[in-house]
């Protein structure tokens, strides 16, 4: 076992994943000798396989994005690196229209395309670089979407996002990349999509959390514990496809659910889920079901602002104790 | 009529005239049918424009690709696309291209190097970039034609994936078939430029304006930028002049088009005016002629046939491709 960062789960992923597949290649702006991403998740990578497969760009998401899904339709593996999730505003008609080819062709060909993006505030980045726009990308159908939560998930998961035959994207919030580490076994391990990870095992409520929410909600369910309250959190890994069925065995068993996500109210990630839990546990509910979101605002840029938009510990508590 | 035709092969004339008329003769299969309330949705017929797809295909091996457009029917049949699949496609039946899930704006062959018409005005342009960085990544010597229109030419997209294709030398084609009118709109009313091709030079790539009419004068301009792309001088944009008879939509009463410019581009028609050269030449008898023009007509009547006769998907089958 070895301890490592978020940033260096990825990196090691690109190398090993590059080594692996000749057709994988990442192509986006400032990955390559100048800068490595701004994040350092591409660190020597250009060293090592040059300017053929590490595709540096102009300033031209949707170019990136449609040469990806071009080169992808064609029988390369490509890995399109976005920047900040915000930018896929840019390249809209790509991320709607465009992914959709393989349903729109009947499914005659396959798009092995893996899109990365950071997400998430935190970093007083403002509204157009700290948005985590689940609501808006499971709106689209034919993409799967990856949110990790720590380091080793993290480097499982891309991995199978990697060598999926689907488009998926794989989000990383940007206040875990370089500070939350996890102990990683040396052998190499694929974590599959879909399955979702009870993060602390308990049995009064049950907290459904991803990114950087898991973190504060394991940080809340200590305090909570203090209180004699047991939370079960459950970190479903991937938005699409959702493990409904360890959300639900979990609501089943504690009778409560509090979906806590860094989004704002209104045609979230937290909806679904409730609405999921609503349909097809609602016989073992003992409590309403409970959502801790952000505001309906963009993302506010002062430190003061920002921390209120946040959904934090405080909030996850105060929803938690509002149904025990 | 421009070229030196006497260095073409006879064989080469032949099929280039056979494929117009196929074009032609599907079209306006497809509008009748259209009438008649056997197509659903919307179809955007290239009557008129025929050798332009037909001059550019002709240089392509199978295992070339092309980006289509909304109006790809003739793309589509120039690219080798088969017309009974194509037919019961826009008949929504499941013996279709796609199934019955793309109809007209989406129909795809991907084993035979079309990667899709497009709904999106200007969608296939960044795919096209995709599609050459495949061949070039992969050491291949395949080219990619991204056809687009007078529109199109107006999206970022078209901005975004040129610049990209020249600043990587990739393998592509970039044709613009200026057909006057961006849906309802007059190409003056959105442009200063009235040579499309002359935006070339705001990227740094060789153009050439030629006669869209002309199937040897297209044929002649596709194949030296498709010869220096394979030398690895990168893309070229080539404009292609012509005219769409039809409105931008069956149903589309055309009011927008003055009567002397219909007249004179009619005058104009692609087709007469290669098969009376072809006959000058010796190339063809006026037998041959007809005898090519009743193969097809046969050819598009069993289409028909096939379409008509063959069953729709059954409606569950909605929820089949969207993932391998």
């Amino acid at each position: 076992m070895r301890e490592i960062t978020f940033n260096q789960a990825l990196n090691e992923v690109f190398h090993e994943e590059m080594d692996r597949d000749p057709t994988v290649f990442i192509i986006g702006e400032d990955i390559g000798e100048h800068w490595g991403g701004p994040f350092g998740q591409f660190q020597g990578l250009f060293e090592k396989y040059g300017a053929r497969r590490i595709r540096e760009t102009p300033i031209s998401e949707t170019a990136i994005l449609g040469a990806a899904i071009g080169a992808a339709a064609t029988g390369m593996r490509p890995i399109a690196a976005m920047m900040f999730a915000d930018f896929l505003g840019v390249c809209g008609d790509e991320l709607l229209n465009q992914l959709q080819m393989r349903y729109m062709f009947g499914g005659k060909l396959k798009l092995p395309l893996t899109i990365l993006a950071s997400i998430g505030a935190g970093a007083s980045a403002a509204a157009q670089h700290s948005k985590s726009i689940y609501g808006w990308l499971m709106a689209i159908k034919g993409l799967k979407i990856v949110v990790p939560s720590t380091p080793y998930d993290a480097r499982g998961l891309l991995k199978s996002a990697i060598r999926d035959d689907n488009p998926v994207i794989f989000l990383t919030h940007k206040m875990l990349g370089g500070r939350r580490t996890s102990q990683v076994p040396d052998e190499e391990y694929l974590i599959p999509l879909g399955e979702a990870d009870i993060k602390r095992e308990g049995s009064d409520v049950t907290v459904v959390a991803t990114a950087l929410m898991v973190r504060r909600a394991l940080a809340a369910a200590e305090k909570l514990q203090e209180k004699g309250i047991s939370i079960e959190l459950v970190d479903p890994r991937t938005l699409v496809p959702l493990d409904k069925q360890t959300i639900i065995e979990s609501v089943k068993k504690t009778g409560r659910l509090v979906v806590f996500s860094e989004e704002p109210w209104t045609g979230s990630f937290a909806a679904e889920v409730a609405a999921v839990a609503a349909e097809e546990a609602f016989d073992f509910l003992d409590a309403p079901v409970k959502r801790v979101c952000a505001p309906d605002t963009p993302v506010p840029f002062s430190p003061v602002l920002e921390k209120f938009w946040m959904p934090d510990e405080e909030d996850l508590i105060k929803a938690v104790t509002q149904i025990v | 009529m421009g070229g030196n035709t006497m260095e073409i092969a006879r064989e080469k004339l032949i099929d280039m005239f056979r494929t117009m008329v196929r074009i032609r003769t599907f079209e306006e299969r497809v509008s009748r049918e259209f009438a008649a309330g056997k197509i659903p949705g919307f179809v955007h017929l290239y009557i008129g424009e025929e050798a332009t797809a037909t001059g550019a295909c002709a240089n392509l091996r199978p295992d070339d690709y092309i980006t289509s457009t909304h109006r790809g029917h003739g793309h589509l049949i120039a690219k080798g696309g088969r017309t009974d699949l194509m037919m019961a496609e826009l008949f929504g039946r499941k013996t279709g291209y796609c199934k019955g899930k793309g109809g007209s704006m989406h129909i795809a062959d991907a084993d035979i190097g079309i990667l899709g018409a497009n709904g999106i005005v200007g969608g296939g342009i960044t795919i096209a970039g995709g599609a050459a960085l495949s061949a070039q990544m992969g050491e291949t010597d395949r080219v990619v034609i991204c056809f687009l229109g007078d529109g199109a030419s107006n999206r970022g997209t078209f901005h975004e994936a040129v610049n990209l294709a020249a600043c990587w030398n990739l393998p592509v084609v970039y044709l613009i078939e200026n057909n006057l009118y961006a849906e309802k709109t007059h190409i003056s009313d959105t442009s200063r430029v009235t040579n499309l091709a002359d935006r070339a030079s705001a990227y740094g790539i060789p153009d050439v304006t030629v006669d869209g009419n002309d199937v040897i004068a297209v044929y002649e301009a596709v194949g030296e930028a498709i010869a220096r792309a394979k030398r690895g001088e990168g893309p070229t944009l080539v404009e292609c002049k012509t005219y769409r008879w039809h409105g931008h939509y069956e149903g589309d009463p055309q009011t927008y088009k003055p009567d002397d410019e219909v007249k004179e581009w009619k005058k104009k028609d692609p087709i007469p005016a290669f098969r009376t050269r072809l006959i000058e030449m010796g190339v063809l008898t006026e037998e041959d002629a007809v005898e090519i023009e009743k193969e097809i007509d046969d050819e598009i009547e069993k289409a028909v046939q096939f379409a008509e006769e063959s069953p729709f998907p059954s409606p569950e089958e909605t929820l089949e491709d969207v993932f391998v």
